[in-house]
């Protein structure tokens, strides 16, 4: 790597930047934790993580105007990470108990709970990583640590030439779930890369490898 | 399925460094905690929990920063338990860095702070650790201890379980104190009877002496087993013990 890749963790209040900061950082990254608008716009990659209830990091996001952010960043190409529930409120509603909530739309679906009998889908899996893949290069039989009881199980978008087709990751646990997307300049991992020992570092090396 | 079952080594801390000690007595310095995690965490550990067995709230605060110092280092998933009361206790600790927060006798005190928790964090943050012994004073047989097994409530194991279940624990810690220290191998009865009855995982704990000792209580249903001693003390090796599980059949990372 030429340069270290500047990179903007969204510090909007949800669990976890502090781990997803240090790992990327272990990754090579010079990072900052923010929600400041101009420095998270400014990154070479921003990546918002989120622990806990969707409907919780839904509100949280907007409370920093955090969906404005990511809405210009991918429109202008620039790439975002999400992490769990960052991942899962990029698809358009997120059911949870009985709670039905709005994402933020990026990609058609609903996130649902998995139809297994033990929850949450809590330790170390592995991954059917899709064509094309630049996050799991290296890293195919690798296992990754998930933790949670809700997912996307289906993908909805059809992406048209002259736009690459997307990368879908998929997992098993109950059924299948997808474990990351690769759409653009819009990537996210079900399961914690900044959990996941070695393989994750190295996922995040990857994603890195992969900004401008 | 593919998950890997989990093997945890559990360190106890106070004030902020690695303790050893027998019964929560005469605790000495067992090395840096950041050391003895990176060790672990190499070694393949699947989690690292961290019990804390500080007494003040000084102290406390210390071990916060000895999380946080783990945390930036060691990128595998960290449970903290000891002294957690509030859903504050929980955002700080999380703050610095806990995955998931290990909850016991406070919340036997007062078992909506499983919901508060639950409700506020998520199911998947929340670890109900249960201290388990054999007594004929509960339906089931077992009922659930609080003080390291010496104070027995009126609590029937399975019965909190099951409660603490509903009320948003996202993980079973289960401690046989029966087991505990005896080297004897785990409480299988118990591990078995808590499996039955879960919807989430269920760790199984205290009583691992051999690397032999593993396996039966994974093959008893536990997702995930936990020891101390056996691995602080060099007995047996995390490696070791995966290698015993997967000559078991099971999966390990």
């Amino acid at each position: 790597m030429s340069r270290s890749r500047r990179v903007v963790v969204l510090d909007y209040g949800s669990g976890n930047v502090h781990s997803a900061a240090k790992a990327l950082e272990r990754a090579g990254a010079e990072v900052t934790v923010t929600a400041d608008r101009a420095a998270a716009l400014e990154a070479d990659g921003l990546v918002v993580p989120g622990v806990g209830a969707f409907r919780a990091v839904v509100d949280q996001l907007h409370a920093v105007r955090g969906e404005e952010i990511i809405d210009r960043r991918l429109a202008g190409g620039r790439p975002v990470l999400g992490i769990c529930v960052g991942m899962q409120v990029m698809f358009e509603r997120g059911v949870e108990r009985g709670v039905d909530t709005e994402g933020l739309g990026e990609w058609p679906g609903t996130v649902t709970e998995l139809p297994a009998p033990v929850l949450p889908h809590m330790g170390w899996n592995t991954v059917e990583p899709g064509a094309g893949s630049a996050l799991f290069a290296g890293i195919e039989d690798e296992r990754f640590y998930f933790v949670h009881s809700f997912a996307a199980q289906q993908w909805l978008l059809d992406v048209m030439p002259p736009f690459p087709a997307p990368a879908l990751t998929w997992a098993e646990h109950g059924g299948r779930f997808l474990a990351a997307v690769e759409n653009g300049p819009l990537s996210a991992t079900q399961f914690h890369p900044e959990k996941s020992a070695d393989a994750g570092i190295r996922l995040l090396a990857n994603w890195l490898g992969t900004l401008e | 399925m593919s998950l890997a079952v989990r093997v945890i080594p559990c360190l106890d801390v106070a004030a902020g460094r690695v303790v050893k000690g027998v019964n929560f007595q005469n605790l000495r310095d067992a090395g840096d905690p950041v050391e003895l995690a990176a060790r672990y965490a190499e070694q393949g550990a699947d989690e690292l929990t961290f019990l804390d067995v500080t007494a003040t709230v000084d102290d406390r605060s210390t071990t916060y920063d000895m999380v946080q110092r783990v945390a930036e280092q060691v990128f595998i998933p960290l449970t903290v338990g000891g002294g957690i009361r509030s859903t504050d206790d929980v955002a700080r600790l999380q703050g610095h860095g806990a995955d998931k927060i290990g909850v016991n006798s406070a919340a036997i005190a007062r078992p909506p702070l499983i919901a508060e928790i639950a409700d506020r964090f998520g199911a998947q943050v929340l670890v109900l650790s249960l201290d388990v012994k054999r007594s004929g004073r509960t339906p089931s047989g077992f009922v659930v201890t609080t003080h390291g097994g010496r104070t027995e409530t009126d609590l029937d194991a399975l019965e909190w379980a099951r409660r603490a279940i509903e009320l948003g624990a996202g993980e079973l810690l289960v401690n046989s104190i029966d087991a505990d220290g005896t080297k004897a191998g785990f409480d299988l009865e118990l591990t078995a009877l808590m499996h039955e009855l879960s919807s989430v995982p269920v760790i199984a704990s205290g009583g691992a002496g051999t690397v032999a000792d593993f396996a039966p209580a994974i093959a008893a249903g536990a997702d995930a087993v936990l020891a101390a001693s056996v691995f602080h003390n060099g007995e047996v090796t995390i490696g070791e013990v995966k290698a015993a599980l997967a000559a078991d059949g099971r999966i390990v990372r």
